[in-house]
């Protein structure tokens, strides 16, 4: 469990002249799910995007499996391992469901796309109901259940998921924490954004808490929950 | 009747030629947002380059590959050298910078060729077929089944390959498709590339009838440009109707007002589009649910 797959040390990043990260350093290793809480506008995307690489950073390092990756292309991170579920699940609106999971699997050369988008049909039945329907027409839970897919189909060791529960009626982000537990169940790591602390903490290996670009707090999922100035700050109660 | 005919096959030929230029503005619009003005210069260098290949003695067919290969290295080499440079810059700064590129093109090709009017041979001679009592040139039909073909082609290369698809998410999300390990920067340039390669195939087949110079450029990329607003900036279907009836508009407003009027045309549809309906025919408000 100690093997580290993914380290951020003293990262930064700006908007022009606004740094949004002053510094931040975190550690996902293998096999575990982390989660990253934090206020509005604290960072959180920031870092999500400069983890895979289509935010620019000023300083700072991002090793994953040990290499430096700071200067690969955002798409060729995806074919090292490293996908991400944007905020906001942002799928190619105007593309069949079908070619969005196809689209998932652009930098694979393997011949296992066909199986595998029969896998996420199984998991998620309503889009193999929807295959051949535009991705933008799709309900919120159900386009988020497409990025999640899609994510899936680059056959990620890491995934990055950006507020997955956003926007969703309760029953739905149920059914989205369990695809998160089941992801670890498939052995894929798992860095998660969430504003909603309290479930994605219950889920969760470990945790960090970040305010205004800074990690303030970090510990087990347990243990934050259990904090009494997180609870207070986060958690609403 | 046959002054009709004969008005609807001329405004049919040119407006075929529009709708490639529009095309050619569409593709590179989905994929990066900039409007390209040198697209007119990629119709002239297609048309220049073969009549100067033709004249230094290379066969007509020959030279006229070559002319479309050379303007696809054009087009590629104006994305790798003015826009891939600039990237991060606003969409305005990017479309000054085609303005730019297309006066720069317009001074080469004045130079390296020279600035009188040429022309190329009918490809099956131009003897007009009479149709209904009006008379059509075989080379207006050569231009229309040219069109025809380049359209089949991007409209299976859109629906049929992944690739196609690749360039189309690149379109609707580009940070999504880099996140899908989608190479949009490698997309962009072979829209360049591919826009540029449509116009040269466009000055291939239209020189024998409209003639080429060095300048014909800056009126085909302004009436192009017309075209795919007309059409709804962005929408392929959209470029190749709005193509057709700037041409048609044009032969009727030559043939019934004056021919005074042709080159108006094409100003008065952007007017008119600008005033009345900004998205144009085809190009409805998505529906999209968040």
């Amino acid at each position: 469990m100690s093997d580290v797959l993914l380290s951020v040390e003293n990262l930064r990043s700006s908007y022009g002249r606004i740094e949004a990260l002053h510094g931040v350093s975190l550690e996902v290793r293998r096999g575990e799910i982390v989660t990253l809480v934090g206020g509005n506008g604290a960072g959180k995307t920031t870092l999500m995007r400069a983890i895979s690489g289509v935010q620019p950073v000023t300083a700072g390092l991002i090793r994953f499996k040990g290499e430096a990756i700071g200067r690969v292309d955002a798409h060729r991170r995806v074919a090292l391992g490293i996908a991400q579920v944007p905020e906001g699940r942002q799928v190619f609106a105007p593309l069949s469901v079908a070619d969005n999971l196809r689209l998932g699997a652009w930098s694979r050369k393997d011949e296992g796309v066909a199986a595998d988008i029969e896998d996420i049909y199984r998991q998620f039945p309503v889009l193999r109901e929807k295959r051949d329907l535009q991705a933008g027409g799709l309900s919120g839970g159900q386009q988020q259940m497409l990025a999640l897919g899609r994510a899936l189909m680059a056959k990620p060791e890491l995934i990055l998921l950006d507020e997955p529960s956003m926007g969703l009626a309760p029953i739905l982000v149920e059914q989205i924490f369990e695809a998160i537990a089941g992801l670890k169940a498939r052995g894929i790591t798992v860095l998660l954004v969430e504003q909603n602390a309290m479930q994605a903490l219950a889920i969760a290996d470990r945790g960090y808490v970040i305010e205004t670009g800074t990690i303030t707090h970090s510990g087990e999922g347990r243990a934050l929950l259990d904090d009494p100035k997180v609870r207070g700050a986060y958690l609403g109660v | 009747m046959a002054e009709f005919l004969q008005f609807a096959f001329s405004g049919l030929t040119v407006g075929a030629v529009y709708a490639l230029v529009a095309l050619g503005f569409t593709l590179i619009y989905n994929a990066s947002d900039v409007i390209n003005f040198a697209q007119g210069e990629f119709v002239m260098l297609g048309g220049m380059a073969t009549v100067f290949l033709s004249l230094a003695g290379v066969p007509v067919p020959l030279a006229a590959l070559i002319a479309v290969a050379a303007t696809t290295v054009v087009g590629l080499a104006l994305y790798k050298l003015a826009i891939d440079p600039a990237r991060g810059a606003s969409a305005v700064t990017l479309i000054i910078i085609t303005i730019g590129a297309s006066i720069f093109l317009r001074g080469v090709a004045s130079i390296v060729f020279d600035k009188r009017f040429h022309s190329l041979p009918h490809w099956f001679g131009d003897r007009p077929l009479t149709v209904a009592g009006a008379s059509v040139l075989p080379q207006s039909l050569v231009v229309l089944a040219g069109a025809l073909v380049i359209v089949v082609l991007l409209w299976a290369f859109f629906e049929r390959t992944l690739f196609g698809k690749a360039v189309l998410a690149t379109a609707a999300n580009r940070v999504a498709a880099k996140l899908s390990g989608i190479d949009t920067g490698f997309v962009v340039g072979f829209s360049f590339a591919v826009s540029a390669a449509i116009g040269a195939v466009a000055g291939v087949l239209v020189t024998p009838i409209t003639l080429t110079s060095f300048d014909v450029g800056t009126l085909l990329a302004l009436k192009g440009f017309a075209a795919a607003m007309l059409g709804g900036m962005g929408h392929p279907v959209g470029a190749v109707v709005g193509g057709l009836v700037v041409g048609l508009l044009e032969a009727f407003g030559a043939g019934y007002i004056s021919s005074q009027y042709k080159d108006a045309m094409a100003f008065i549809v952007i007017l008119a589009v600008l005033f009345a309906m900004p998205n144009g025919l085809f190009g409805r408000t998505r529906i999209e649910r968040v």
